[in-house]
């Protein structure tokens, strides 16, 4: 039976070697149709995503008047008003700086706390692991919607709210089910001995964790990093509703308040300059990463 | 430097052969109040906790700014059903949830078998050539903030935006500033464009990944046993990557009950005639603006229901149709 099969197998295979030999110079004209209209759609898409960025890119540089006068003129002349009236007038370089503070520290402190929790659930047994991790899926699953109100009093009450540190805590609190969910599953995935090699060389558990098993995590981390990096930096509801000093709006916000007050006595020319700020410093960051951030994709969702 | 940190250990530790130390030493009781009490904890405080007052609040009329708050019983859920703006915004949230994964999922599916499998019919198995680039780009929108794709579109859909440009250009005039998010007809479609816009990148990534996680022998059986691309598809991708469907859907799904970030920044107001209005958005008005935090703690619940619901619904319809596949091959 295994044999026949394996028989059929291979020769299936060699014969299909001899087809593919006989047939490897000429494409089909099939072959090239599809292949044609393959690329042409493909093509498409591209430039349905890229179009509108361009577009962004280019309206930047215009005034006001003259984005009013045709979509499509060019700039009369290329300068950077736009973007220095953006980042000072309209307040951009305060929200950036504000955005780069809590993402900065709610992602180091997400990390770490998040890669410690994972690590005793993964590998500790303990009354209570399993009701735990189930509450963090719960809070992975329910929406951040159904806690905004609550949690607008609780951080009242303990007197931060529309602080930067609250902000941070929220995130750090908000982005903290999904870090343990990814990353246990990575320590479970560590072998046992060399856990136990380190227990036997004399480390304790806080040496054992710091120095043997978070750094055979790195992968696993680097990928939950950028993901949170993204949620955080992308994070608009939790800013809204906890966030409401002008002065600590991070730019999701601020963006979000610059284009609504646009709508009456409006610099579009700095307001797409905004956006053209907001997008590059993530589009730079994607390109240059954008292998390790794939892999990410790829290997979060193959578990 | 290990024998220091053997002398600093407890003696309970000294004999360490054993694989787990169950030992109460100092060093483990820190370890685990450190490692798990401080996430947990702020887990607790910062998400558990709301969610359970969330529950509560919505059993009451609670204003929020006032100390005494009467518990009324389900009455917050009585009058959401009567609330005909309410009620649209559900009908919209449904609307979402069916329509948004939906035509991404197609969209993103199409593009990942073009990317992978699209080559030419002999030889290995393999996707088109420059394909990386087209995955590349697609995926640019993923990493763009949700508000400034939404500010993004908002100018783009501007009867003076690049969209009536284009139109002009070849020849359609009857667009000429045709506001589409301010035309009840067009609001949602273009809406629903957007979140679209913005995830076929990644989940035409996720799908290459799913699809590359099938082996290639089982596309090269297929293809001697004389399937063409269609049936390839039908047959053999979308059956052997369901399970990252079914995910996909659920997060897609998740993200259009939710759709915050895209209807403050397409529709701050709803759109006409309530045509974009989403329960989050009420939810929001509610509590932030009318102070009915009672009210809109309900909402709140009705869209976690909502949401439970919805994600019960995709597993019962993958269970259903998958058991007859898993019938079918065998």
């Amino acid at each position: 039976m295994t044999t026949e099969a394996i028989t059929t197998r291979g020769a299936a295979r060699s014969n299909r070697a001899v087809t593919s030999a006989k047939r490897k110079p000429v494409n089909t004209p099939g072959d090239k149709a599809v292949g044609a209209a393959s690329h042409t759609v493909l093509i498409i898409w591209s430039l349905v995503v890229i179009l509108p960025l361009l577009w962004t890119l280019m309206t930047s540089f215009k005034t006001t008047k003259e984005i009013f006068a045709s979509p499509f003129s060019l700039p009369a002349n290329w300068n950077f008003n736009n973007y220095v009236s953006a980042w000072t007038q309209e307040g951009i370089g305060n929200y950036f700086l504000n955005t780069v503070i809590v993402v900065g520290f709610a992602l180091v402190i997400v990390m770490v706390l998040g890669a410690m929790c994972a690590y005793v659930l993964a590998r500790y047994k303990f009354f209570g692991s399993r009701a735990i991790y189930y509450l963090m899926l719960a809070g992975l699953t329910f929406p951040v919607f159904l806690a905004i109100v609550p949690l607008f009093f609780v951080l009242r009450n303990i007197g931060l709210l529309n602080t930067l540190p609250g902000l941070i805590l929220t995130y750090v609190a908000f982005a903290l089910p999904f870090t343990v969910f990814f990353l246990y599953s990575f320590f479970k995935g560590l072998p046992d001995e060399i856990a136990e090699a380190a227990a036997i060389d004399g480390a304790g558990e806080w040496r054992t964790f710091f120095q043997v098993m978070l750094p055979m995590a790195k992968p696993g981390m680097a990928s939950v990093a950028i993901f949170n990096f993204l949620g955080l930096w992308n994070q608009f509801l939790l800013p809204v509703a906890l966030n409401t000093n002008k002065s600590n709006y991070v730019l999701s916000q601020g963006m979000a308040s610059f284009a609504s007050s646009a709508g009456y006595a409006v610099d579009f020319g700095a307001l797409f300059a905004a956006v053209v700020i907001t997008i590059v410093p993530v589009l730079i960051a994607y390109v240059i990463f954008q292998r390790q951030l794939q892999g990410s994709v790829s290997q979060g969702t193959m578990k | 430097m290990i024998d220091t940190a053997l002398a600093n250990t407890t003696p309970g530790s000294q004999s360490a052969a054993r694989p787990r130390k169950r030992k109460l030493t100092f060093d483990y009781v820190t370890f685990m109040v450190v490692f798990l009490g401080l996430p947990l904890a702020i887990f607790l405080i910062f998400v558990i906790w709301p969610f359970i007052q969330a529950v509560f609040y919505s059993l009451t009329d609670w204003s929020g700014f006032t100390p005494d708050m009467n518990i009324i019983g389900l009455e917050n859920y009585v009058r959401l059903f009567n609330d005909d703006i309410f009620m649209t915004a559900l009908g919209n949230n449904v609307l979402l949830a069916i329509v948004v994964p939906l035509v991404t999922i197609v969209l993103a599916l199409a593009l990942a078998s073009l990317v992978t499998v699209g080559g030419p019919s002999h030889g290995p198995i393999r996707g088109l050539r420059n394909s990386s680039f087209y995955r590349v780009v697609s995926f640019f929108p993923y990493v763009i903030p949700a508000i400034i794709i939404g500010i993004l579109w908002s100018q783009i859909y501007d009867p003076a935006g690049l969209l009536n440009g284009l139109l002009g250009l070849v020849g359609l005039d009857m667009f000429e500033s045709f506001a589409w998010l301010g035309d009840e007809r067009t609001a949602m479609g273009a809406t629903i464009f957007v979140i679209v816009w913005s995830f076929v990148g990644f989940y035409m990534v996720l799908f290459v990944a799913a699809i590359k996680g099938v082996p290639a022998e089982t596309y090269e059986a297929a293809r001697i046993d004389g399937a063409g691309r269609m049936r390839t598809a039908f047959s053999i991708t979308i059956p052997l990557i369901r399970d990252n469907i079914q995910t996909a859907y659920i997060y897609l799904g998740i993200i259009a009950l939710d759709a915050f970030v895209y209807m403050q920044a397409l529709n701050p107001g709803g759109g006409p005639n309530n045509s974009t209005l989403v329960m989050s958005q009420q939810l929001f008005r509610t509590a932030f603006n009318k102070g009915e935090f009672g009210q809109a703690s309900a909402m709140g619940v009705a869209l976690a229901i909502v949401t439970l619901i919805f994600a019960a619904i995709v597993f019962t319809v993958n269970r259903i149709t998958g058991g007859k596949e898993e019938k079918g091959r065998s």
